[in-house]
């Protein structure tokens, strides 16, 4: 991750405790635009605690982070217009439709022509069929297609997304895929992704985040890990780490 | 891309949480049913209360549908209250807490939205039951004239102050704790005389009474009714006691919420 790109994120030493528990431990990163970067790792890794830090929903216990050029800790404010995030665990409100919950974020996010920009997303998600519909009644997948457009109103400078394909068809997991390679060509957007789908990392994502225990064990792009590790696929890779079986790097972090 | 600067306060957001509610509240016929159905069946057992003891007491003869009154304004403490109350708990129901904070919104923001929306309820809720009074008791609580507007305002305010301190314990303890929407704003019902005069009340309870904002309402509303003259004495003081009580809730609430982000509960509650 050594170029000259601008630093979207920048992490140094995040620790995060619940009493005991170390949900993550002294890990260090630095995103650069229009980067894909993957938090790979299994249940309990520190993942999901990661992208609430950076979405500002949850207080580090030491540590800093920078995003989009703002210190989180006291400017997220400043930043939050330029950010989003998509996430198949929190849901939307049931009861009011799919156009009702973008009319309302569109308009918290500062839109300025709220109608308009839901009518297009509609249109390139395909979701113009259900828009009038409560967003409990949707399938998963057509509840998925309505959060990425939630996450795409304010065509955020970076978006983070926890397991974007989680609890979707095939067809439905490799249409979302293609939008969101079509998105990132076309802003040059910086995504951050957790997920535990190997081939999806391998097609979106170059750059990896390998978390275990809430470290960042490893990191490198997809191939770089290949090579490491002298696997043909990332699942494989993953199943060394998670047992114990890396003949790879010992533990680092990824700044 | 147009996007606006994200300023400390705006007014868009706090209209884009008032929309969300009011989406809500448009999309069920049963819910806007529900919230003039309870005024307006205590409304009506108080009504024929009134009729009764009118046919049985000199006093009430004088005093002329004061239990509607006093019934109605009761009723905006208590639906401005639920009203902050369950705006802030539908949130939680529906695990939306992760994307609203995610976004560029301010916890003092929603906070206002639940204010505004509270009101909108109360009002939704409190009308029927006003009009109806008028053609079955010969009641009109608008012959209160601008008084009213005083006694409305500083109810609500007093109700959703309660409703933002329920909120800030609720994100604090956690779902388990919602039954307290519901029940802490009867802890204070007794001392607001609602019914009776505050000095009908013990001495020692009488300081504990006055401490609140809405015995003097209360108290200024049976002086509007029984002697129709305005106390600007109870009017100021019920004002300057609500600008703490609603300072009180809004920090409690906040503090509350700078917990769940240290906790790490805004992507975690719900049902």
């Amino acid at each position: 991750m050594h170029n000259m790109k601008k630093i979207v994120i920048k992490a140094k030493n995040l620790t995060k405790r619940f009493g005991e528990i170390v949900a993550i431990n002294d890990i260090s990163f630095v995103v650069r635009q229009g980067e894909t970067v993957a938090l790979l790792g299994g249940n309990g890794a520190g993942k999901t605690t990661t992208i609430s830090i950076l979405l500002g929903l949850l207080t580090p216990t030491s540590g800093t982070l920078s995003v989009l050029g703002a210190d989180m800790s006291r400017k997220r404010h400043q930043v939050l217009p330029r950010m989003n995030f998509s996430s198949p665990y929190v849901d939307l409100p049931k009861r009011l439709t799919a156009r009702e919950n973008l009319m309302v974020y569109a308009k918290l996010y500062g839109i300025v022509r709220p109608s308009r920009q839901i009518s297009i997303l509609a249109e390139d998600l395909e979701i113009e069929t259900f828009l009038d519909r409560p967003f409990g009644e949707l399938s998963s997948g057509q509840k998925t297609r309505v959060s990425l457009a939630k996450s795409l109103l304010n065509d955020p400078a970076l978006l983070l997304l926890d397991e974007p394909t989680a609890s979707l068809d095939p067809d439905t997991a490799d249409w979302v895929r293609s939008y969101l390679e079509e998105f990132q060509n076309r802003t040059g957007a910086t995504i951050v992704l957790a997920s535990h789908n190997m081939s999806e990392v391998e097609r979106l994502c170059n750059y990896v985040l390998m978390m275990k225990g809430g470290r960042i064990f490893d990191h490198d792009s997809p191939d770089g890990l290949l090579k490491k590790y002298g696997r043909i696929n990332l699942e494989d890779v993953f199943l060394d780490i998670a047992r114990g079986k890396s003949n790879a790097l010992t533990e680092t972090n990824g700044d | 891309m147009d996007i606006s600067y994200s300023p400390r306060f705006s007014i868009h957001r706090v209209w884009a949480m008032v929309l969300r509610y009011f989406y809500l509240l448009r999309g069920s016929i049963p819910r806007i049913v529900e919230l003039a159905y309870w005024p307006t069946m205590q409304m009506l057992i108080w009504g024929f209360m009134s009729e009764f003891l009118m046919n049985h007491s000199e006093w009430f003869v004088k005093a002329g549908g004061i239990l509607i009154g006093a019934v109605l304004l009761w009723d905006i403490m208590f639906r401005s209250n639920i009203g902050v109350s369950l705006s802030f708990l539908e949130e939680m129901w529906s695990r939306n807490l992760g994307h609203l904070f995610a976004s560029p919104l301010r916890p003092y923001e929603w906070a206002l939205s639940l204010l505004v929306i509270s009101a909108l309820r109360t009002l939704i809720g409190i009308l029927p039951a006003a009009l109806l009074a008028i053609p079955l008791y010969h009641y009109s609580i608008f012959q209160m004239g601008l008084p009213l507007i005083a006694f409305f305002v500083n109810l609500l305010v007093f109700g959703a102050a309660i409703g933002l301190a329920v909120s800030g314990l609720v994100l604090r303890c956690g779902l388990g704790a919602e039954s307290l929407a519901w029940a802490v704003i009867f802890a204070v019902a007794p001392f607001s005389g609602i019914y009776y005069p505050i000095e009908t009340l013990p001495d020692w309870v009488q300081p504990i009474a006055y401490a609140l904002p809405s015995s003097h309402v209360f108290e200024g509303m049976r002086a509007v009714t029984l002697e129709h003259i305005f106390l600007i004495d109870r009017f100021i003081w019920a004002v300057v006691l609500n600008v703490f009580y609603l300072a009180l809730g809004l920090s409690v609430f906040l503090i509350a919420f700078k917990g769940a982000r240290h906790r790490g509960q805004l992507l975690q509650m719900g049902e």
